[in-house]
């Protein structure tokens, strides 16, 4: 039984939040990733319980999204840009030279369980290219070096920080416990905007 | 005089821009005081006054979208915010939240005030735990502050504001399928009618509003009407996000009034990377036809980018210059498309399947020119045929793409192969070798 | 059929033709009236418009205004001043069709030669005519590990799905039951269960039926023949008192399947599990095929037709007899019963009720049920509905649909007087009530159904008898015991709700009939027969029809042995097993007759195989009857049904409602509990034997208890319990859930919780429960 009495209490306040108990479902599944890293079945039965769903229903959700993951992932989950911009400007390269440095490909995991790879679609950075998100936090203009850097330092406990985000990375069940809403306190952390967010704003007061 | 017009991005180079003492020692929170003076009706007035239209792509004006709420009729209404960007080459609605949380809270509390919605919700995509952290953070000190609750600014008005976290699917930006998501199904579109104003969330009114669309309004309501209306073109009013990435020297976004072209924005990005030269862009994102060099004085505006065939969409300039195979790039979205197909309507499902076969054929350079004809043919079974508008996202880049370099396909065919080197076109080209 | 509101017409122009139909109708059905048939995959009339398939798209204009692209026929109604364009007049719909269905075979197998659903496939029959003949497809197809065993009665191929989600928007719009899902996405999505919850619907057959392709097959079914070799013949269910139309499929003598047949008034066009597939009892070993005599030796002899009525009628003449009706006669043979016990037999001590029963519920019958009108309509437009010690989705699985429909539909209220709440009554979002009298806010637009378990509980009938302001339904659990009461197979009912006791009732008959006398005690019930024929100086003979014993009481076989006994059987049985005569009957597909449901509904069906046992009830009652020069005259099924239509109905006085006082509560201490119960729709039933697929989908046998004995026993779900008496016992686990805490409940006759035979009682016993 992986849901401790506290657990059981968390997931009633995150049903709390909604009009109707059934819009919990996908912080729910973000919880059961934080617990046990991947949607379990007994995640589903829980869930199933607490919303009152067939299990069916609820599987129907989970394998719907592609964040949620139906097999465990590294406790560093490496998303590779490869959209066509991303791709274009590096993306394909670094995703190639990382899956051979690994030895993994497209949603598998490093036998240590430690980094897992996944080839990810746009992710809203298109400035930053070519992007790559661990545990869905921003590496901004990555190169096939500087990646093989980052899951070297993941598998030796010591990843880099995020481009964009906390002082230190965190891992996937951390990450996704903030998704579900609970909060690390690490908002306050990390730069306002990137520079190239910031590009507009400078020229402006440049007068440009 | 700059041609850009920073509102949104004003302070994003102060270090607690995010916060709320940040957003408040720039007068932050000024407009919903002016408000909640106002009848909710006036509100909606002036908005629909200011001409202001949805930055999420389709341009409706989002006061008209709130005037369509039934008002009095003893329902529970609900404004729901649409921050699942994820369109390819979107990127102006993250950088907002992370920098900038309460100029959506404000607009939210303004929007729902407007349409007397007492319950709202921000749907913002999973994979940006970020941004998630700072709109929490902000939603948090909003309650605090007493802007978010019971009886904000001592008013009477109650607002209830819950961010969702999405989980990877792209269907989820189109309204009615976030609308299911957030109900807590499968988010596949739904049948309309009923539209969300008379049955969204819970089959209750409800108002779906892009980020930068609500976030826009606390400018309008503590600026007024006139300024909005100054900036922009006749019937594209105000200032927006333009998103620049690729192969630009330098990537990133320029607020600017409507209608400026992407020969002013290169410019302001330092032009083309060094040494090469513009060979297609997207005006508005993957699923806005692509345009090309001949399109660099194309107003940048709902009506100007729609006149040359394409359309505005999110503002998303995607530039990619003539290292790039444009066959490659096309792949690569349709891709993305079958990836990201709900799997509900047939010519999505199984004409996103087929076309990424037909193009990877035809990127290895197998096939004839009869094979060109069929990949049209095939998508004029698909686009205007589907359930939502994601399948017709997915013709437009090979549909324009065929219409500009339909030569370049057959330069494919005729080798055997794809022309193109693609270490040429990436960003650390030089770098590598 | 008669509406409360003028529907408004809407006149359009398809394809040049005008049509009018009312405000509401899709473009598609405004087509089918015209004969111009659209093609299409995901819509059903039944279901919500699902828009998903886009093989019915049509260029729509409205005031002038076309649609720039076109649209799906199946999702808009009709406007007025509105132009449709089908594939017929349209060159872009065409097109847009022809593009649709090249896409949907693309990864389609192709496969028709070895698919079950080849030869009636809409969308074999829908490449013909709206495919092209040649694909320009030369990719790889999806693939799929096939076939997934979604239930073990249902199979799933998914390569040849073309995900019209009619499946899984049945089971969960109509069936409530959203065990079938689509999973996954884009063009990996697919049907699927929740890997360990499978498709356990009682009504999963329906998904089978309306699949479109080969996707979903019944296991019972699957590469057993092909469409083409199967001859059908309309039918009606043989189960249960809800009166579903169905399909029989018949090759070379044998029945191969059954479909549900279409009857938008009464089983609309769905049917349960056990309708769709318990049918093999006919077919089965234990078949009895030939008449059978018991000789001197003690032992049971095949003989000769005229020597076996001949021992039957030697037997019976003169004797003190009763009749043991059954309650899956039809119509035709309980008249023929009804007839043989009052001209041959001399007696009115007739029952058709095989099961527990009193008094009071003769009198319920006689006076109230008998004349009862109430229909599937009056559920339609309920404002409430009323469940009284009635289980619709156990009991009669298509009521269960009925008011399911209107609890999503309009959200009407549903009460149930139940022990607890069912998983039906969940389904049906149901106030539980402990008794009748607890039943708040009944309005004339009220429909209260009443179940035979309402016998169950004294004074309960008389309550509901003296109720007047909502319109009572009566629903027995089998098909025949409408037709058989309305027959006079009852010990104070004469046929067409004629009271033994009303002197101008009798002169009726005896008229009809042409006797000079008809007997005037009220004849014994069920019990009452069976105890008196073990009782010396009592009955001295029986004629038994399709009655299991255990269905009645623990003792009621035993009181049968030292009797003479004539069975009228289609198979081997208990009873059977000790009668001196056995006389082998036809069963429902090899013969004609009529069952009347619950409504009162005549549902007539055709012989659906030809054969040897094609004798009905009725005819070998005749002919004993001839046999003992008491005839009735009553050769064929046909004479009896007209004889007894010229009979008509009785609309003089009625026998007296009952008027008996609820009885005390017992009381229970320690490890004492009530039992209470009722039979689950698949269970050990003897017309489900040899459903090995069906048994599977069978809802678990559990011990449903309160929390407070659960934590007084130190249970949880799922720890077993020892229910006992001196009886018998038995271990089943527990399911804890919100009922007195004084009771227990049981399923009546499932694998592991047989209460008759076991206690001897259904309801109302005091068990013993501890820990196992």
């Amino acid at each position: 039984m992986a849901y401790s009495s506290e657990n059981l209490a968390t997931m009633d306040s995150i049903i709390a939040r909604y009009p109707r108990k059934r819009s919990a479902i996908m912080p729910l599944l973000h919880f059961v990733q934080a617990i046990e890293g991947y949607v379990t079945a007994e995640g589903i039965e829980v869930i199933a319980q607490k919303l009152e769903l067939a299990t069916a229903e609820v599987t129907a959700v989970s394998t719907f999204y592609t964040q949620y993951k139906s097999e465990p992932v590294g406790e560093y989950h490496v998303g590779v840009c490869i959209n066509t911009l991303c791709a274009v400007m590096g993306g394909d390269e670094i995703y190639k030279s990382v899956s051979d440095h690994l030895g993994i490909g497209n949603d598998e995991v490093t036998k240590d369980g430690k980094v897992s790879l996944e080839r990810i679609e746009c992710n809203a950075a298109c400035d930053f290219a070519p992007v790559v998100m661990v545990n869905w936090e921003f590496f901004d203009n990555q190169t096939p070096q500087s990646v093989k850097d980052l899951v070297d330092g993941a598998r030796n406990g010591n990843p880099p920080a995020p481009t964009r985000g906390p002082k230190t990375l965190r891992t996937w069940k951390e990450n996704s416990a903030v998704l579900a809403g609970i909060s690390d306190g690490l908002a306050g952390e990390g730069v306002s905007a990137g520079e190239p967010s910031k590009l507009g704003l400078k020229l402006s007061k440049e007068g440009k | 005089m700059s041609k850009l017009k920073p509102v949104l991005s004003a302070h994003w180079d102060e270090a607690d821009s995010f916060t709320l003492e940040g957003y408040r020692r720039n007068g932050g929170y000024a407009a919903v005081k002016k408000a909640l003076d106002m009848e909710p009706d006036a509100v909606i007035q002036l908005i629909k006054d200011s001409g202001l239209r949805g930055r999420g792509g389709a341009g409706f004006p989002t006061g008209m979208k709130w005037g369509f709420i039934p008002q009095n009729d003893g329902k529970d209404h609900y404004l729901v915010v649409n921050a699942d960007e994820s369109e390819p080459g979107t990127c102006k609605d993250m950088p907002l939240l992370m920098a900038n949380p309460h100029s959506l809270i404000e607009g939210i509390i303004i929007g729902s005030y407007a349409i007397r919605a007492n319950y709202a919700f921000i749907y913002l995509r999973g994979e940006v735990v970020h941004v998630y952290r700072r709109v929490q953070k902000a939603i948090e000190d909003a309650y605090a502050a007493g802007l978010l609750g019971k009886n904000i600014n001592g008013k009477g008005f109650d607002l209830e504001l819950v961010l969702h976290a999405g989980a990877g699917a792209y269907i989820c930006g189109e309204e009615t399928a976030l609308l299911d998501s957030l109900e807590g199904f499968r988010g596949q579109p739904r049948l309309r009618p009923p539209f969300p104003a008379i049955a969204g969330l819970y089959a209750r009114p409800t108002v779906v509003n892009n980020v930068e669309s609500i976030a826009s309004v606390p400018a309008i309501v503590a600026n007024g009407v006139e300024w909005f209306q100054a900036m922009g073109t006749e019937k594209s009013k105000g200032f927006t996000l333009y998103s620049l990435s690729g192969h630009v020297k330098n990537p990133g976004q320029f607020e600017a009034p409507l209608g400026i072209t992407l020969r002013e924005l290169l410019e302001m990005a330092g032009g083309i990377r060094e040494g090469h030269t513009l060979k297609f862009w997207t005006p508005g994102g993957s699923s806005t036809p692509m345009f090309t060099q001949e399109h660099l004085d194309v107003p940048l505006d709902y009506e100007g980018v729609g006149a040359a065939g394409s359309m505005l969409g999110t503002k998303a300039l995607q530039i990619f210059d003539e290292t790039t195979c444009v066959v490659r790039a096309v792949l690569r979205w349709t891709e993305f498309y079958k990836h990201e197909s709900c799997g509900k309507c047939t010519p999505c499902r199984e004409g996103t399947w087929w076309l990424v076969q037909a193009l990877k054929e035809l990127e290895a350079g197998r096939g004839t020119s009869a094979d060109l004809d069929k990949l049209l043919d095939i998508v004029d079974n698909i686009a205007g045929r589907s359930f939502c508008a994601l399948a017709d996202g997915a013709a437009s880049p090979i549909v324009s793409s065929m219409k500009y370099f339909r030569e370049e396909y057959q330069r494919h065919l005729d080798l055997g192969s794809c022309p193109f080197d693609p270490i040429a076109s990436t960003l650390f080209a030089g770098a590598r070798a | 059929m008669t509406t409360d509101v003028a529907v408004e017409m809407i006149t359009v122009v398809i394809d040049g033709f005008e049509v009018t139909v009312p405000k509401g109708t899709l473009i598609i059905r405004a087509a089918e009236k015209l004969g111009i048939q659209i093609p299409r995959f995901c819509d059903h009339p039944l279901l919500a418009p699902a828009g998903a398939c886009r093989q019915c798209l049509v260029d729509v204009e409205i005031n002038g205004r076309a649609f720039p692209k076109p649209q799906a026929s199946c999702t808009i109604p009709v406007e007025p001043n509105m132009i449709v364009k089908t594939q017929l007049t349209s060159p872009v719909a065409e097109k847009a069709q022809k593009g649709i269905m090249e896409l949907l075979l693309i990864n389609h197998p192709l496969d028709c030669p070895v698919c079950d659903k080849g030869g009636e496939c809409p969308l074999q029959n829908q490449a013909m005519s709206t495919g092209r003949t040649e694909s320009r497809f030369t990719g790889v197809k999806r693939t799929f590990e096939k076939p997934v065993n979604i239930s073990s009665q249902v199979l799933l191929d998914r390569e040849r799905c073309v995900l019209c989600a009619r499946c899984t928007r049945f089971s969960e719009q109509i069936a409530g039951d959203p065990f079938i899902t689509l999973n996954e996405r884009g063009a990996l999505q697919q049907v699927g269960i929740y890997e360990k919850d499978p498709f356990n619907s009682y009504f999963s057959g329906n998904t089978v039926q309306i699949c479109p392709v080969g996707a979903l097959t019944g296991a019972s079914y699957r590469f057993r023949a092909r469409p083409f070799d199967l001859v059908s013949t309309p039918s009606a269910c043989e189960h249960c008192a809800a009166g579903c139309a169905l399909r029989t499929d018949v090759r070379r003598g044998k029945t191969l399947r059954r479909l549900a047949g279409d009857d938008a008034s009464v089983n609309e066009e769905w049917n349960c599990d056990k309708g769709r597939w318990a049918f093999k009892y006919i077919s089965s070993k234990e078949r009895v095929t030939s008449p059978l005599v018991r000789g001197e030796d003690g032992e049971l002899h095949e003989a000769s037709w005229p020597e076996a009525l001949a021992k039957a009628a030697a037997g019976l003449a003169g004797k003190r007899a009763g009749v043991l009706v059954g309650g899956r006669v039809t119509v035709e043979d309980a008249y023929g019963y009804s007839k043989f016990a009052r001209v041959a037999l001399g007696t009115n001590n007739i029952d058709f009720r095989s099961r527990p029963h009193t008094d009071e519920e003769a009198a319920f019958l006689a006076s109230t049920a008998v004349s009862l009108q109430t229909t599937y309509t009056d559920i339609d437009k309920a404002d409430h509905v009323v469940l009284v010690n009635f289980e619709p989705e156990d009991e009669s699985p298509i009521v269960f649909l009925r008011v399911y429909k209107q609890v999503r539909k309009r959200s009407i209220a549903v009460t149930t007087v139940a022990p607890f709440a069912s998983r039906g009554s969940e389904k049906l979002n149901a106030t539980v009530v402990s008794s009748f009298d607890q039943v708040k806010n009944l309005t004339e637009k009220s429909v209260v159904l009443v179940g035979e378990r309402a016998a169950e509980v004294p004074g309960l009938l008389s309550a509901i008898a003296a109720h007047t302001t909502a319109k009572i339904a009566w629903i027995p659990r089998r098909s025949g015991e409408r037709g058989a009461l309305h027959a006079g197979a009852l010990g104070n009912l004469l046929p067409g709700g004629r009271p033994v006791s009303d002197a101008s009732a009798r002169v009726d008959i005896q008229s009809a009939w042409g006797v000079q006398s008809l007997p005037t005690d009220i004849g014994l019930s069920t019990s009452e027969i069976l105890a008196s024929l073990s009782t010396p100086g009592g009955l001295e003979a029986a004629v038994v029809g399709g009655v299991d014993p255990a269905d009645i009481s623990a003792d009621a076989l035993g009181q049968l042995l030292n009797t003479f006994v004539v069975s009228l059987e289609i198979s081997h049985s208990a009873v059977t097993a000790i009668a001196d005569v056995v006389l082998p009957v036809a069963a429902v597909t090899e013969k004609a007759g009529t069952f009347l449901d619950w409504e009162g509904r005549a549902r007539n069906f055709d012989q659906a195989i030809e054969g040897a046992l094609t004798r009905s009830d009725v005819r070998i009652l005749s002919m004993i009857a001839d046999e003992m020069k008491k005839p009735i005259a009553l050769p064929s099924v046909t004479s009896a049904a007209k004889e007894l239509a010229s009979l008509g109905t009785w609309d003089g006085a009625k026998v007296s409602k009952p008027s008996v006082s609820s009885a005390n509560k017992v009381s229970v201490s320690g490890n004492e509990a009530v039992l209470t119960s009722w039979r689950q729709l698949i269970d050990l039933g003897s017309l489900q034997a040899g459903e090995e697929n069906l048994a599977g989908t069978a809802r678990p046998t559990v011990a449903v208890i309160s929390a407070k004995r659960a934590d007084a026993l130190g249970v949880k779900n799922g720890d077993h319990l020892k229910i006992s008496t001196d009886r018998g016992s038995v271990t089943v686990p527990a399911q804890i859930a919100a009922i007195s805490d004084e009771s227990i409940w049981l399923p009546r006759n499932s694998q592991g919780s047989q209460t008759i035979v076991t206690f001897g009682a259904a309801e109302g016993c005091l068990v013993t429960v501890v820990k196992a």
